[in-house]
């Protein structure tokens, strides 16, 4: 049995997590997780709050103990360690800054601990400081800080001890948008700079997709799909995920009909065609599509039968989004960077589009 | 120039009419009272123990006479050591209910207060008739064979403290409680994380953050444990003296109001240095207020 999971770890992977579990109470909020963490990469937990992925982190971190399974960090078992044995360290959610230290004395704290010779933790500190760019800020105390300046000593806190992993948990959560995205390209680029693994918790698709390697795309305690943005986006293979990462237009329905890997597949809004690979004949599934591949026609289409009445037009900015309602009272978007001139509010009209662009997805059991 | 005046009187109506009954209550019956005390400290005593107001400082004199230095000193022991001993049970004790969910957490401190609910005379009264001699720790005492005669618990040094402990262990526990509570789990999380042993996490994070509620438990029993006299009184017998018991005393069945208002005075005075101290040390806000 050990041996088995001894060789189930791949030698380049910096942190396992296997068939880990959490319960708190009679409630589970982790279940069966496995997860192969490789060294340098930006890897991000993904999904909605209480879906259990600050909880993941916080079992990596050792501030939670799994209810059963086994965290290996290096290849090496953690469950028996504190978290001030282990060689992760944690950028919190509220910065979680020493109020009653300065600056340079946050930065300095996990060296101070160590008892390590003054010259060195000036010499570190400085290099942090550097990394972070806050120079001068060395001796003012965290209340005298902006939300960005503290989120910056909080990570050279953090990565001060050399750490191999750097769990971050939502660390950009109570920045305002413009200051976040600026620190979402900065945060990448020095995950880059440093090649430290980075395991990121966000809530927020946008910049998961942004920053990560791998997204691990999580709903009530279970990894829907783990995988790179572009696949997340373009390829999802659950549902959940289709509907959580962007914006998409999802049918339930039933493959009618099989031709070259095009699936015929009738639903409660009419007729559509999808690509998809190990479907059968009579089997249920999801179709989603996002709403810059739906075209429109005022005439019926081949393989489509698709029709519903234009509701209105939403002006996005970038986009404008069109609402249509189909037969069955469902909705259905499509945007365009200009409005569409062709057609007005209660036009009729048919819907269709390229079937490679449509993702079939195998209903959930 | 004129505006602003107009907006100063427009500013101060309103502040005034807020702070003017509260103001006008503490001016009644805290300062004035507090101003004569050191205008008789400073006055000499008639024949007949009334106030003679003849400027003096013979009451001052007295303090320094060894009888009454001896029981200043004491007194003071006997506060710190009631107040080292209530912050050194309170703080754990005031620790662990923080950490409760709180609804258990209130439930813990109702517990702490209903001591409080009965007359504190029956309270001492009780610790005198579970410690007399034929009390029941001394029979169980003696039943059990630790001793063979009974031991003299009561009008000693030993129960006056227990009798302060016990009375002042809420005022060290609440100012306590307060800010150990406010404390942020993820801050010793973050020094676990970096590091540091929970000892280490105690002395470096946990124990300076809540200093402010330490200060604020050590004024709350200092002083007063300074001044107390129902304690000493019943558990002591009068056999035993502080301050407190001299200052009732001399207000009450000797009369020297003089020699009384001066203690008095020693006593704010002392009040006013650690409150000074407190606020040279910690910003006002943080100060702990029950």
């Amino acid at each position: 049995m050990s041996d088995s999971v001894v060789t189930s770890v791949l030698p380049d992977s910096i942190v396992s997590l296997i068939d880990v579990e959490k319960s708190f109470g009679k409630n589970k909020v982790v279940k069966n997780m496995n997860i192969e963490i490789q060294e340098g990469e930006f890897l991000t937990l993904l999904g909605p709050s209480g879906c259990g992925k600050t909880t993941t982190l916080r079992m990596i971190a050792g501030f939670e103990e799994a209810s059963c399974g086994t965290i290996k960090v290096q290849g090496v078992s953690v469950e028996d360690k504190e978290p001030f044995e282990r060689d992760v360290n944690t950028v919190f959610q509220n910065y979680a800054l020493f109020p009653h230290m300065t600056v340079f004395d946050n930065i300095a704290y996990g060296l101070k601990i160590r008892k390590r010779p003054k010259d060195e933790i000036t010499k570190r500190v400085n290099e942090m400081l550097d990394l972070v760019q806050l120079k001068g800020y060395e001796n003012r105390k965290p209340d005298a800080l902006s939300g960005g300046q503290k989120q910056r000593v909080a990570i050279a806190r953090a990565l001060i001890n050399n750490p191999k992993v750097l769990l971050l948990d939502e660390p950009l959560g109570a920045l305002d948008l413009k200051l976040r995205k600026q620190m979402q390209v900065e945060l990448k680029r020095l995950q880059k700079k440093l090649g430290i693994t980075f395991v990121y918790v966000t809530h927020d698709q946008e910049e998961a997709l942004t920053m990560s390697d791998r997204i691990a795309v999580m709903n009530e305690g279970i990894i829907e799909q783990l995988a790179t943005p572009i696949e997340i986006y373009n390829r999802p293979i659950t549902k959940f995920v289709a509907g959580f990462i962007g914006e998409s237009n999802i049918f339930d329905g039933e493959v009618t009909g099989l031709v070259d890997g095009i699936l015929d597949v009738k639903t409660s809004a009419g007729t559509m065609k999808v690509k998809g690979e190990g479907f059968h004949v009579g089997e249920s599934l999801h179709v989603s599509i996002r709403p810059e591949y739906v075209k429109v026609s005022p005439d019926p289409v081949d393989g489509f039968n698709l029709n519903g009445t234009i509701k209105d037009f939403t002006y996005m900015g970038t986009v404008v989004k069109t609402s249509v309602d189909l037969k069955d009272n469902t909705e259905i978007k499509y945007s365009r960077f200009e409005k569409d001139e062709d057609f007005q509010e209660g036009d009729s009209i048919n819907i269709y589009w390229n079937p490679e662009r449509a993702v079939a997805i195998k209903a959930s059991k | 120039m004129n505006n602003k005046n107009i907006l100063k009187r427009k500013m101060t109506l309103p502040a005034l009419a807020m702070a003017g009954p509260v103001s006008l209550w503490m001016i009644l019956f805290v300062t004035l009272p507090m101003l004569y005390i050191i205008y008789i400290s400073f006055m000499s005593r008639g024949v007949f123990g009334d106030v003679v107001y003849e400027f003096s400082l013979e009451s001052y004199e007295t303090l320094l006479d060894a009888t009454y230095f001896k029981v200043i000193v004491k007194s003071i022991k006997a506060a710190l050591i009631t107040t080292g001993l209530c912050l050194l049970i309170g703080y754990p004790f005031a620790y662990y209910i923080a950490k409760k969910p709180k609804e258990v957490a209130s439930r813990l401190i109702m517990l702490i207060m209903i001591p409080f609910w009965t007359n504190s005379l029956m309270r001492l009264n009780s610790w005198l008739l579970l410690f007399q001699t034929s009390g029941p720790v001394n029979k169980v005492l003696l039943s059990t064979g630790f001793i063979d005669t009974p031991m003299s618990f009561v009008y000693t040094d030993g129960l006056v403290l227990v009798g302060m402990i016990t009375t002042m262990l809420p005022f060290a526990v609440l100012p306590m409680y307060s800010s150990i509570e406010k404390l942020s789990n993820s801050l010793l999380e973050a020094s676990a994380d970096l590091g540091a042993s929970r000892r280490t996490t105690f002395f470096n994070i946990t124990l300076p953050l809540t200093f402010p509620g330490i200060f604020s438990s050590i004024i709350l029993v200092f002083i007063p444990s300074l001044g107390i006299y129902t304690v000493t009184d019943m558990l002591g017998g009068g056999k035993v003296l502080y301050i407190g018991n001299i200052i009732k005393n001399q207000f009450g069945a000797i009369r020297n109001w003089p020699l009384g208002a001066a203690l008095s005075v020693l006593l704010i005075v002392i009040t006013g240095l650690l409150i000074f101290i407190y606020t040279r040390f910690a910003n006002i806000e943080d100060m702990e207020v029950v």
